[in-house]
């Protein structure tokens, strides 16, 4: 019943396995873009502007109540619209870092406010700028709590990848599907990036806990 | 010279005040916590505040610690409006550009200690220095060694503040306050969180801090042994007033109103 070709495997491993290297990368770029700016969009709500705060909760609320594959697609087929023309490469990275930024800001807010308030009047205290405050007191102390939430979505991003497929961008599941439609088969390689998935993100999800312990031993907390 | 409200500009002359708390209101919405204020606190005085809880009592310190507005009056430190900043002849509001250069002058301890738990003893003490004064990690660091030495820490100073008790976590917190040099420090019920076996090695180093320098203290306290034995003046706040104040030997052994009579009769009986 089972029909599975050991030599068609092998033969079709290297190219999954630099697809392997292209997901990886995507998804190490898009985290990249989503850790740094998910920090930008937390910190910007808790600015004393009413209209920044404002409108930088209803966009976080906008990207978190849509589908990700929509804002591939937007920045992709859309964004030559108002002059920005970017490569299928460029507009997965920044989608899919906008959109786990988006995830990441509210994972942050609540390490930001697991702060204790005489933490605050602490750095009060010693006369710090608001800057120096955020800098040296409250972010060392908001990110221990916020790591696991931050492993899930690099889990996530990860695992939603192959939605970059839909643009063009040959990460695992476009080299599949190619390979499949190029050979009339599709069991091995699909299987295959099932494996390959599976034998990153169980390590990866455990590394990140061993990361979680360390972080926090470093940090005395 | 005097703005269109009545409050000085600033306070000139021999006799002026470290700290002075000019008609000095603080309400939460309806609730009035602190009522027409008036408080002096001279250069190198120690004034300790009680009263029941609910009196206002750690208000006045967090007001002058600028960690809460006041909505009326003005509060003064070493002379220059801490509250108000003179614009155009007139005292308003001040910004939090003012608050900093004129917050650098007090320093305080809190009930809960507020240890940054992220950073050893050492690093505790030298993080105000160098990040808000722009010392140098050594002088930083001799500084701070030299408070930690002092204070009795000096043997922790590498250890985090969840792997020290609550009065060595104090002590620290007091060594980090005075590494900053302020002119003014404050204590908020910097004993009450501690167990009782460790409230003495806390009280000492203020005892200490007392006799050995020129410190002005306000201290809020529920100690009212500590509080008599090294005060200068006693304040005993009820209902978000000064009900009575005095020299500790006058407040304690013959209080003139009956409501400081009742609390410290109160007091006594639970001890």
């Amino acid at each position: 019943m089972f029909d599975w070709k050991w030599d068609f495997t092998w033969e079709i491993l290297p190219r999954l396995v630099y697809a392997t290297g292209n997901t990886l990368i995507a998804a190490g770029a898009g985290y990249v873009i989503a850790v740094v700016l998910g920090l930008m969009l937390a910190l910007a709500q808790r600015t004393p502007s009413r209209a920044l705060t404002f409108t930088v909760r209803e966009f976080v609320e906008f990207i978190r109540s849509t589908p990700l594959i929509l804002q591939i697609f937007f920045v992709f087929y859309v964004g030559p619209q108002f002059g920005v023309r970017l490569s299928p490469w460029m507009s997965g990275m920044i989608a899919i870092g906008l959109h786990y930024a988006c995830y990441l800001s509210e994972v942050y807010r609540g390490g930001i406010e697991s702060v204790p308030k005489g933490q605050w009047e602490a750095a009060i205290a010693l006369n710090m700028t608001t800057a120096q405050k955020y800098r040296r007191v409250i972010i060392p102390q908001a990110i221990p709590p916020a790591l696991a939430g931050m492993g899930n979505y690099l889990v996530g991003i990860f695992k939603d990848t192959p939605m970059l497929s839909v643009i063009g961008v040959a990460e695992l599941i476009h080299t599949a599907n190619a390979i499949g439609s190029e050979n009339y088969r599709f069991l091995e390689p699909y299987t295959m990036v099932g494996i390959i998935f599976l034998a990153i993100s169980l390590p990866a999800a455990g590394l990140i806990r061993l990361f979680e312990g360390y972080v926090r031993r470093k940090l005395g907390l | 010279m005097l703005d269109k409200t009545g409050f000085p500009l600033e306070m000139t002359g021999e006799d002026t005040p470290m700290v002075s708390f000019r008609k000095v209101r603080k309400s939460y919405g309806a609730l009035t916590v602190l009522d027409d204020l008036d408080l002096d606190v001279s250069a190198g005085e120690m004034v300790s505040i009680i009263g029941p809880s609910g009196s206002g009592k750690t208000t006045v310190l967090r007001m002058l610690m600028t960690l809460e507005r006041i909505n009326g009056g003005v509060i003064y430190v070493d002379g220059k409006p801490l509250s108000h900043m003179p614009k155009g002849g007139q005292l308003v509001p001040a910004n939090e550009r003012h608050l900093r250069s004129r917050r650098a002058d007090i320093g305080m301890c809190f009930q809960h200690f507020n240890l940054f738990p992220h950073m050893t003893a050492l690093e505790n003490c030298m993080e105000g220095p160098v990040q808000v004064l722009g010392l140098s990690k050594a002088e930083a660091r001799d500084r701070s060694e030299e408070l930690l030495e002092m204070v009795g820490m000096i043997s922790k100073k590498d250890q985090h503040p969840s792997r020290l008790s609550g009065g060595q976590q104090q002590r620290v917190a007091i060594a980090r306050a005075l590494a900053m040099r302020p002119k003014v420090m404050l204590f908020d019920e910097v004993t009450s969180a501690l167990d009782p076996e460790v409230i003495g090695e806390v009280t000492n180093v203020i005892r200490q801090l007392v006799s050995e320098h020129n410190l002005t203290m306000l201290m809020v306290t529920h100690q009212m042994g500590f509080a008599r034995d090294i005060s200068d003046r006693v304040c005993f706040f009820y209902g978000g007033r000064i009900e009575e104040q005095g020299p500790p030997a006058e407040l304690f052994g013959n209080p003139q109103r009956e409501r400081t009579q009742q609390f410290l009769s109160a007091v006594r009986e639970a001890v």
